[in-house]
């Protein structure tokens, strides 16, 4: 089963790092289809935040279709990270070391890089938030 | 809320419980010692006229440790209500202001009201109780000693049940006082938020009123008899006489009334008024019959004020009725106190 | 419309010539974790004392789950209240504070206690004022938890406990409100303590509410936004300025704004907990008057 961690002052909403870790799980193989995530109570209590954040980060999965919950037996694993997703993900990768090299040609070093690809992620969550 | 006001008194309750079994063991203990003295005085034996015997009886005691044992009997009772009233009263609100559970308390499913009642009650109960049962040992104990004393009249040995030192300590007064002093430190706790303070003033008010009572309010509580007597029917003591005539004449006793409680004399002459000086002829010397003759003879008499010995029950209700009456006020106090809710300390 | 949990109305407290609280009108909704924050003195135990009905207003009202600020047994046992400090009674043991709540509570859930002790590995006869800190708060806790209340008022709770004693009372609070329908109104100077466990938030500073509302709306509305400088009146229209700070170059403003900051010379971050009840505390303290009497 899935272990949940929280960084408390990483500028990451909590519900949003629970994501994450669901999505990581599931790429790195941790998770697998129809496996039961932990339960509501189980995490809010492991973590102590609040649980209702807890149902608010099961929900979004829910709605991503990674996740679903039947009542009274708990939160499972709809599907891993399909094949289609796998390739994606390489087309992705590549374009990121395109993206890295341009970075580095212009003389930037990691901690410049890491500056704008923060930022560039940040906004682009508040953008998503927002809508 | 009545187990958990037992639970917390439980300490309290368990001590007291001590004292007065061992109380009890002292008691049972050294009453033969005062039963056989008494019997050797030949008190038993006597059924009229008895005075010298019960002189006897009284001096064998006062030589004897067994007077002590008296003595230490008077303090006890003195004390007890004082402690009662520090220890069991002071503390009861104050702590739990003071420690901050009283919102523990407070928060449960019963309201101040109700705690407070429950409280003061039970405690005030137990406090009652608790000097009432020492008071019924102690009292049972020295019972054979008031009694000789009332039939030895005056005597040097001075014990007379109306007399303010030992009135204060005998019969149902005590539970009068113990509830006073309960409800004048639980009264003071709320008040003052802090136990010890509650403490120093529950003790300083509590002696002051002991202090007074007996002295300013005591005598008048049932107006006292006046009766006018022939000077040779009064016990002189020491009389003290000034530059300018009579200051004033120390009674020891009436003949007839004994064990009386005597408030005040004055000296009267032939057509009642009242005389500040004496007849120059019997201007002198020791109050014996030769100066009981001398003022007869000028027909000077004597008002005496006093509180017949048959009196001691009435003046004790009186007295004690008085108490619970402060004790119930005080009570109240607290418990309005309690529940005005202006600040949570 | 739900009833809230705890309704005010102009609700103040004097003392002498003090007011440690005046004009307070909100609407807190039941159901949620509320955090009350605040420095000390600016009101939170004042507060806490009118909703649980030790205290009593000076001017105003208060509706505590839609009935008057607790005085009746009925009330009570819907009301629970760990003070600050959380005090048990040290010379009782831990049996005896259990018995003590079944004794004073109808609605006392025995097997709930039972079962928390038991959790909690406390040892039933060990008498309370030995226990630790932690282990006293959680005591505690079980006591305000188990007459199974619609609402938990907690003052402080963990202000002086230690980091794992915090954690642990945090979890047990957590575990709590999981496992039933609990609101709960939790008091701290610290905003680190609350941020993850609140969905509700009242700001305190200067005896006033200077900000309260859902948690998740207030980090969404709030925005730190930088850029060249210049003068807040010239930003976009619907921002309002919180708090502003400039250099020669740079200004830096912490705003509202129900709506994204879409301009091309600002930056616009989003701002964490800690700040924003910073920045709504210092608003306050700028604006009271320097002879404010500190408790």
């Amino acid at each position: 089963m899935i272990e949940f961690h929280l960084l408390s002052r990483s500028g990451v909403a909590p519900y949003l790092q629970l994501i994450q870790q669901v999505r990581s799980a599931l790429r790195l193989g941790l998770l697998e289809e129809g496996e039961r995530l932990p339960t509501v109570k189980e995490v809010s209590v492991a973590l102590a935040i609040n649980p209702n954040t807890v149902l608010k980060a099961y929900r979004e999965l829910e709605y991503e279709g990674l996740v679903a919950g039947r009542q009274g037996v708990g939160t499972f694993v709809t599907k891993t990270v399909s094949e289609e997703s796998v390739a994606a993900h390489q087309e992705l990768s590549q374009d990121l070391r395109t993206w890295l090299r341009k970075a580095r040609a212009t003389g930037l070093d990691a901690e410049g890089i890491e500056a704008i690809f923060q930022r560039a992620i940040r906004s682009e969550i508040l953008e998503e938030q927002a809508v | 809320m009545i187990w958990m006001t037992w639970r917390q008194f439980r300490p309290a309750a368990i001590a007291a419980s001590a004292t007065l079994v061992v109380l009890a063991a002292a008691v049972a203990a050294t009453r033969p010692t005062l039963l056989s003295l008494y019997t050797s005085a030949g008190l038993p034996a006597c059924h009229t006229a008895c005075a010298s015997d019960a002189s006897n009886f009284l001096g064998s005691v006062r030589s004897s440790y067994t007077g002590k044992i008296f003595w230490a009997g008077i303090g006890i009772m003195y004390l007890v209500p004082a402690v009662i009233g520090l220890f069991w009263g002071a503390p009861l609100i104050a702590r739990e202001i003071d420690s901050g559970t009283f919102r523990l308390a407070w928060s449960q499913s019963v309201t101040r009201a109700r705690w407070a009642t429950v409280k003061l009650t039970m405690i005030g109960g137990a406090t009652m109780l608790t000097a009432g049962l020492m008071s019924l040992l102690i009292g049972w104990w020295s019972s054979p000693l008031y009694q000789a004393a009332n039939q030895a009249g005056p005597n040097t040995f001075q014990i007379s049940r109306l007399s303010p030192t030992m009135f204060s300590t005998t019969g149902i007064v005590p539970l009068g006082y113990a509830a006073f002093a309960f409800t004048l430190g639980a009264a003071a706790g709320v008040l003052l938020r802090r136990t010890l303070p509650a403490m120093a003033v529950t003790l300083a008010v509590f002696a002051a009123i002991q202090v007074l009572v007996p002295m300013l309010v005591r005598p008048h509580v049932i107006p006292p008899v006046q009766t006018t007597h022939a000077v040779s029917a009064v016990q002189i003591g020491p009389a003290m006489i000034g530059a300018h005539g009579l200051y004033s004449l120390g009674l020891l006793g009436i003949s007839g009334h004994p064990g009386a409680l005597i408030l005040g004399n004055r000296l009267v002459g032939e057509a009642g008024q009242t005389l500040t000086r004496l007849p120059s002829a019997c201007d002198f010397g020791p109050p014996d019959s030769a100066f009981s003759s001398c003022l007869a003879r000028h027909g000077i008499r004597i008002v005496v004020s006093y509180q017949p010995a048959s009196r001691y029950w009435e003046l004790q209700s009186a007295e004690t009725g008085m108490y619970l009456l402060l004790a119930a006020g005080l009570g109240g106090l607290c418990y309005c106190a309690i529940r005005r809710r202006q600040r949570a300390a | 419309m739900s009833i809230p949990a705890v309704a005010t109305r102009g609700l103040g407290k004097r003392y002498g010539r003090h007011w440690a609280l005046s004009d307070c009108t909100l609407s807190i909704p039941a159901g949620l974790v509320v955090g009350l924050v605040g420095p000390n003195g600016a009101g939170k135990s004042t507060f806490i004392g009118l909703m649980t009905g030790m205290l009593g207003p000076t001017t105003g009202s208060i509706e505590v789950l839609g009935g008057p600020a607790p005085n009746s047994p009925e009330q009570l046992a819907r009301i629970g209240y760990v003070a600050q400090g959380t005090p048990i009674y040290g010379g009782l043991s831990v049996a005896d504070h259990l018995r003590f709540g079944a004794r004073t509570n109808p609605g006392w859930d025995a097997a709930l206690a039972a079962r928390r002790i038991q959790d909690l590995g406390l040892d039933l006869g060990q008498k309370a004022g030995k226990l630790s800190g932690g282990q006293q708060a959680q005591l505690a806790l079980t006591l305000g938890l188990a007459k199974r209340p619609e609402l938990l008022i907690l003052d402080e709770p963990i202000a002086s406990l230690d980091p794992l004693a915090r954690h642990e009372f945090l979890q047990s609070l957590m575990a709590a409100i999981a496992e039933r329908e609990l609101g709960i109104i939790m008091s701290s100077h610290l905003i680190g303590d609350l941020e993850h466990v609140c969905d509700y938030l009242v700001v305190l500073a200067g005896s006033r509410v200077v900000l309260d509302g859902p948690v998740a709306e207030l980090l969404a509305c709030h925005h730190l936004v930088t850029g060249r400088r210049r003068d807040g009146t010239s930003l976009p229209p619907g921002v309002q300025v919180i708090t502003q700070s400039h250099t020669d170059r740079q200004s830096t403003f912490l705003v509202y704004s129900t709506v994204p900051v879409i301009d091309a010379t600002l930056a616009a971050e989003p701002v964490d907990l800690e700040q924003l009840v910073l920045a709504y505390m210092g608003g306050a303290a700028r604006t009271t008057p320097a002879l404010e009497v500190q408790r």
